[in-house]
């Protein structure tokens, strides 16, 4: 969780290269952004099926993708041959025989006779079109044992989460690391030094504590889940009781990383007030806000992006426990469920999902990068 | 050497690091001692031994020493049996079999009545059982008889689920309404000495009364408390140190020695080699780490050393190895690498000798700021219940406090808030030293 400040100064300078020839105009601004964010995604999505190929190999090691199928296609058979009257005339051992003999040849047609390498391709074409195949034991809340389903039905509930709290800690961790940086050296600037050590501990182990006094001693505030039972009926009063449910994991959230986030980017702004062109500003006599907004925030602005996406990343899978410490029904508690059920297709289609939200933060951050980057759109 | 040794000199010059060295020198410490005094096989036995072991603890009780801070002491265990003090035990024989009469007197001087009061006996005989009568004498002298009964070769007695004895004490539950103070209208405990007088007979030839020990589970026990399986927590607590440890800093110097290496050897080759680095760092950044360990958890191994190899290999292409490299690209210009390849140095001198020594200070702070990621790494798959089948740890406490204990719900918060705290305290120490010598080896952020 900790995020090196060195690792700050050594963003790439990617941009640069996908610049093309000068020019200006806003139709300009509008090619180059889109070119920057088309070469992006491009690379991202070649990165990210070679992260989602590579999960499916860890989780074939023991053959466990193929048992997903294998388990799909009896079903599927059986239930086939539930519905046929000539089957059901049969005596077991006819029965039974038929049976098998069904499943061999639809296993032949699934192509698991194939040598693996061919297999563990087709299984990434279907991760690619997020067909995931059925779950062994769980079900979405219409009772579909899509996995795919499953996991959009908890999809909502953790954007949500992870939305409202990377939100406040953003803003709240630029405006504090920003006034910290104008009079550093002072009590607050110490405090937060002397505090940012904590935030080597992950969200759910603050969870604990904040449920153990908020919920537990206190009582001012529930112990996890999202909506009281039963939800309150006006709409108002629904999100108002989805707020209050929220405040705890969301706390939890931000002081797990607000911390480090405030110093990192305090010590930053403070490496650039002290550039040149700064000093030449107050010696023109440009005002506080002008010299904060105009030359300190504004080139500082692509990095600090950079090393956020590199925080929310670390987030998105820090949820999982976090999500199960506040019974959040998100995709986490239910990454946790299937782990406890032992339900292997739920379990390698979250695995990839992740992947692909990694790979979703990093292309919307990469996105406002383009447009906050003076580089990308002015070209040179 | 020398730089290293300017470089701690000015590092206890922080508060910070100077309470952070202190405590990761008290960790070690306490691993050291723990590793020594109670080994592996003793741990595991002692935690997963049985009931033969904890048999004797009480359920869920807090540490002992919270009767310091509590206004009504709780009560700690009583053990009762013929080697402990205050006991008269005599045998005499009869026409067949033989006559045991045992007496215990104890002091009972806390302010609440003992969780439970457990009698075990045991006994030889061919076909005719023993036959058993227990009496309890009050300080003030009432004689309250609680069993009457024939016992088998192993016979447990509770007092607790004796709900005939719950009827004669006018409702109170058996092991409060013994030690309930008769002159008083409310519930309180009367202090001083009590007797438990067994009268034993047996009626075979040969046949005796082998055991007859009393157990008076307390409500608070030892440095640690028990959890709900009346496990002493201490072995967990102990014996979490040493694996947290070990786990972090094999993990974090592993994870920045193979970063190095690898972002060295981008560097110094250059061409596709670099290439090649940068594009395994773009992907395995879009890996996600916690799931993948998550599922081989699940799936194949949750054995600490193979989850930590594993992590290992995960994070050795993740943000760190940019930074790497971006002082590897100023290390390589440097004239006395440009001098070593003149001689004719091989890229394996240059890359081991020369380049990666020279960045050594560079990489501390970042080895030690990564101890406390590593440690709530492990801490955060034992609470998924993906910890070490075997060995104890912090994060297993956590889980089962959690889980299986519903210990915020029922109270039980020194379950949680011990391991919690040893791991808190293990982080943070970490953190104020690695942000401390942050700031010592890196110039641009001294003045900071």
């Amino acid at each position: 969780m900790s995020v090196d400040v060195t690792s700050l100064e050594a963003q790439p300078g990617a941009p640069q290269e996908q610049v093309t020839k000068k020019g200006s105009g806003r139709a300009s601004t509008l090619v180059r952004v889109t070119k920057y964010t088309a070469v992006k995604t491009i690379t991202l999505f070649i990165s990210v099926v070679i992260a989602v190929y590579l999960t499916i190999l860890i989780a074939n090691m023991g053959g466990y993708v193929d048992q997903i199928v294998r388990g799909q296609i009896r079903e599927f058979i059986g239930q086939q041959l539930r519905a046929n009257q000539e089957y059901q005339l049969m005596d077991p051992a006819e029965k039974n025989a038929f049976f098998l003999s069904q499943v061999e040849r639809a296993e032949k047609r699934y192509g698991l006779d194939r040598p693996f390498a061919v297999r563990s391709l087709a299984f990434l074409w279907n991760a690619i079109r997020m067909d995931f195949g059925t779950a062994q034991l769980m079900s979405s809340d219409t009772g579909s044992r899509q996995v795919s389903l499953i996991i959009l039905d908890r999809l909502g509930p953790t954007l949500l989460l992870l939305g409202a709290s990377n939100l406040i800690l953003f803003f709240v961790s630029i405006g504090l690391a920003l006034a910290l940086s104008r009079s550093y050296g002072n009590i607050w600037d110490k405090l937060i030094i002397a505090f940012s050590p904590t935030s080597s501990a992950p969200s759910w182990f603050y969870g604990l504590f904040l449920i153990l006094l908020f919920a537990a001693v206190l009582k001012w505030l529930p112990f996890g889940g999202m909506i009281d039972s039963p939800p309150p009926r006006d709409q108002l009063g629904y999100a108002l009781n989805v707020a209050k449910h929220l405040i705890l994991p969301t706390a939890a959230i931000i002081t797990s990383s607000i911390f480090i986030s405030i110093y990192n980017w305090r010590t930053f702004f403070l490496i650039y007030s002290s550039e040149d062109y700064v000093e030449m500003a107050k010696a023109k006599g440009l005002g506080d806000r002008d010299i904060q907004n105009r030359y300190i925030l504004r080139p500082t602005l692509p990095t600090i992006i950079t090393s956020f996406a590199l925080l929310v990343i670390s987030l998105w899978t820090g949820l999982i426990l976090t999500e199960g410490v506040f019974q959040w029904p998100g995709l986490g508690r239910t990454y946790i469920t299937a782990i406890g059920l032992y339900d292997t297709p739920v379990i390698v289609a979250i695995t990839i999902i992740y992947a692909y939200l990694l790979a979703l933060t990093v292309f919307l951050l990469d996105f406002v990068y383009a447009l906050v980057d003076p580089r990308v759109k002015i070209g040179d | 050497m020398e730089g290293l040794r300017n470089g701690f000199k000015q590092l206890i010059k922080y508060p910070s690091a100077l309470i952070g060295l202190i405590l990761i020198a008290l960790l070690v410490l306490t691993s050291i001692l723990t590793v020594i005094f109670i080994p592996r096989n003793e741990a595991i036995r002692l935690w997963r031994g049985g009931e033969a072991i904890w048999g004797h603890n009480p359920k869920t009780a807090p540490p002992a020493w919270t009767n310091i801070f509590r206004s009504k002491k709780l009560p700690e265990t009583i053990l009762l049996n013929p080697s402990s003090p205050n006991v008269e035990s005599q045998v005499s024989e009869r026409a067949t079999g033989e006559a045991l009469l045992v007496t215990y007197a104890f002091d009972y001087t806390a302010d609440e009545a003992p969780q439970d009061i457990v009698f075990n006996f045991s006994a030889s005989f061919k076909s005719r059982n023993p036959f058993v009568s227990i009496f309890w004498i009050t300080p003030d002298g009432r004689e309250i008889r609680l069993i009457e009964q024939g016992i088998n070769y192993n016979t447990t007695y509770r007092v607790v689920q004796d709900t005939k004895l719950q009827r004669r004490l006018g409702g109170l539950s058996p092991e409060i309404g013994l030690f309930d103070n008769p002159e008083t209208e409310a519930v309180d405990v009367l202090k001083g000495t009590y007797q438990i007088v067994i009268d034993g007979i047996s009626f075979e030839e040969g046949s005796q009364i082998t055991r007859s020990d009393v157990v008076l589970h307390g409500k608070v026990h030892g440095l640690f408390g028990t959890d709900n399986q009346r496990r002493d927590l201490t072995i967990a607590i102990l014996w979490g140190t040493p694996i947290a440890l070990a786990f972090g800093l094999v993990a974090s110097f592993g994870t920045s020695i193979f970063s190095m290496i690898f972002a060295a050897i981008g560097v110094w080759f250059g061409g596709w080699v670099d290439e090649l680095i940068q594009r395994i760092t773009e992907i395995s950044i879009n890996m996600p780490l916690l799931s993948i360990l998550i599922m081989i958890g699940t799936f194949y191994s949750r054995s600490i050393w193979v989850i930590l190899v594993v992590t290992v290999a995960l994070n050795i292409f993740s943000g760190a190895i940019k930074s790497y490299r971006a002082i590897f690209l100023q290390v390589k210009e440097a004239p006395y690498i440009e001098a070593a390849k003149t001689y004719g140095a091989s890229s394996g001198r240059i890359i081991f000798s020369y380049m990666i020594p020279r960045v050594t200070p560079l990489l501390i702070p970042g080895l030690v700021l990564g101890v406390p990621t590593f440690v709530f790494l492990e801490a955060t798959l034992a609470a998924l219940n993906l910890g070490d089948p075997v060995l104890p740890t912090w994060g297993k406490v956590i889980y089962d406090a959690w889980q299986t204990g519903g210990a915020v719900y029922n109270g039980f918060y020194y379950w949680i808030l011990e391991p919690a705290a040893l791991l808190i305290v293990t982080g943070l120490a970490f953190a104020m030293v690695g942000f401390a010598m942050d700031r010592v080896f890196n110039p641009r952020l001294r003045d900071i």
